[in-house]
């Protein structure tokens, strides 16, 4: 199972209590799209939130963290450190911060 | 008598106010989606608890949510707005040709028919409708289809469309406006549309009585008399008579002529409301004067309202969406402030006070009468 942590607002939106979710991704290569795929499909209304309709693209205040790394600029279909794979550490999502 | 409903959407959430018909003593329930700019909600009049919701941030985006009693629980439904078959290109501020890209909902019209129909206005300009309570978005391309279309350029806010008039004797005909491209017009229910600008003078345009390219910055009509129209544009008040054929100068003895909202009254249609700010590098009111003036005569001569509003050291702003009117036997009129004000005067706008303060700025009032 892959740990995802969301941010707030989309915690609310997904109607989550916790702020660790378990998500169950398809075998294979653990990737950053598959894990989002996994995501909007468990929560639908989550979609468009994090990646763009139009594009599929990350939208550009949102970033992806993971094993003290910032995989937002990684390829979507490069595999996601081992760690993260394993469950040993949580995908995180997180909304930049900004607006000073 | 009955009672009312406040729909208040702002910066950081939706807020939903309600009273008996005196409209004194009033609930407040909020913020729902706290922490979201909330552009606009509104309710159906066939159905008054179904309810929509523009919510969205800079950093998740957008979201629609609905409400099937009355804004005490809300569910997401879609937020894929695709346009449809090619997108082209409009002007950005530089000039130069940007293609047409979903920002953000400025506006929801419910159909006056069908609680399940729902229209949505856009930034970049373009119209979607669902005909599923919101569950998916179809565009009415004719708009952004439009010959002018590549030649319009966003306003200071984006290029929005953020007004949608609907005839209930007709539901074929629609009328709605962008910034910075004017008022446009449909007999077909969506498929084809006409600017409708003739008379508008903007003299911040090279061309200033050009076919488009006009800041309006809203649009208001009487339920009852389609053909007549009211309009705050950037710097002046207009009416048209024939459904937009053609426009007039009604700013009369204003103060000034411009300001973002425009109302009518609920039963006397040549009664119309308007907020005057000092100008368009300002946006709020002279000398902190908070005034809403009155025309009885559809324009030309106007009254100022003031009484129970602050008269000083106010300088706040009221967009273009944030006042409305009830439908109730002494009509009500409503605004919202840039300073997290809504007031209310149950007279018709004789008296005012401030049914709440402190919200965060608002961007929209839509009022329900219910039974």
């Amino acid at each position: 199972m892959i740990r995802v942590v969301l941010p707030y607002h989309l915690r609310n939106l997904a109607g989550c209590r916790d702020k660790e979710i378990l998500l169950r991704v398809a075998g294979g290569v653990v990737t950053q799209r598959k894990i989002l795929d996994a995501l909007e499909a468990r929560f639908p209304q989550l979609g468009g939130t994090v990646r763009d309709y139009g594009s599929g693209c990350r939208r550009p205040l949102v970033r992806f963290f993971g094993c003290g790394r910032d995989l937002s600029l990684e390829s979507p279909d490069a595999p996601v450190p081992e760690a993260i794979a394993q469950g040993e550490e949580p995908y995180r999502i997180v909304g930049s911060v900004a607006g000073g | 008598m009955g009672t009312v409903r406040v729909l208040v959407g702002t910066r950081k959430g939706a807020f939903v106010l309600s009273s008996d018909g005196a409209r004194k003593d009033w609930n407040i329930d909020g913020p729902h989606f706290g922490g979201w700019e909330v552009y606009h909600i509104k309710g159906s009049t066939i159905n008054p608890d179904r309810l929509y919701a523009a919510q969205a941030t800079g950093w998740f985006g957008q979201l629609v949510q609905q409400s099937d009693d009355g804004g005490k629980s809300w569910n997401p439904v879609s937020n894929e707005f695709t346009f449809e078959g090619e997108v082209g290109t409009h002007l950005d501020f530089d000039d130069n040709p940007r293609p047409w890209a979903f920002k953000r909902v400025w506006h929801l019209e419910p159909s006056l028919s069908d609680p399940e129909t729902v229209f949505a206005g856009i930034e970049d300009a373009a119209l979607f409708r669902s005909t599923d309570g919101g569950r998916s978005w179809q565009e009415l391309a004719g708009l952004r289809n439009h010959p002018s279309s590549s030649g319009w350029h966003p306003g200071a806010g984006g290029l929005c469309l953020h007004t949608i008039l609907l005839d209930a004797g007709d539901p074929n005909r629609m009328i709605v406006a962008i910034s910075v491209a004017g008022a446009f017009r449909t007999l077909d229910g969506g498929t084809s549309w006409e600017p409708i600008n003739k008379g508008l003078h903007s003299d911040y345009m090279p061309e200033p009585e050009a076919e488009v390219g006009h800041c309006v910055h809203r649009l208001s009509m009487h339920p009852s008399h389609p053909d007549a129209l009211f309009m705050q544009s950037h710097r002046n008040i207009m009416r048209s008579d024939n459904g937009g054929d053609s426009w007039v100068n009604v700013s009369g003895n204003l103060p000034s002529d411009f300001g973002f909202p425009i109302s009518v009254h609920a039963h006397e249609p040549e009664t119309i409301y308007v907020v005057p700010m000092k100008g368009d590098s300002e946006h709020y009111p002279d000398e902190g004067h908070l005034r809403v003036y009155r025309s009885r005569t559809g324009g030309n001569e106007w009254e100022p309202l003031s009484s129970g509003l602050p008269q000083k050291d106010c300088y706040v702003n009221v967009l273009r969406d944030a006042m409305d009117v009830d439908s109730l036997d002494d009509c009500g009129i409503y605004f919202g402030t840039s300073g997290g004000a809504v007031y209310v005067s149950p007279d018709g706008g004789d008296h005012w006070s401030s049914i709440v303060e402190n919200l965060p700025p608002v961007m929209s009032v839509e009022v329900q009468t219910l039974p």
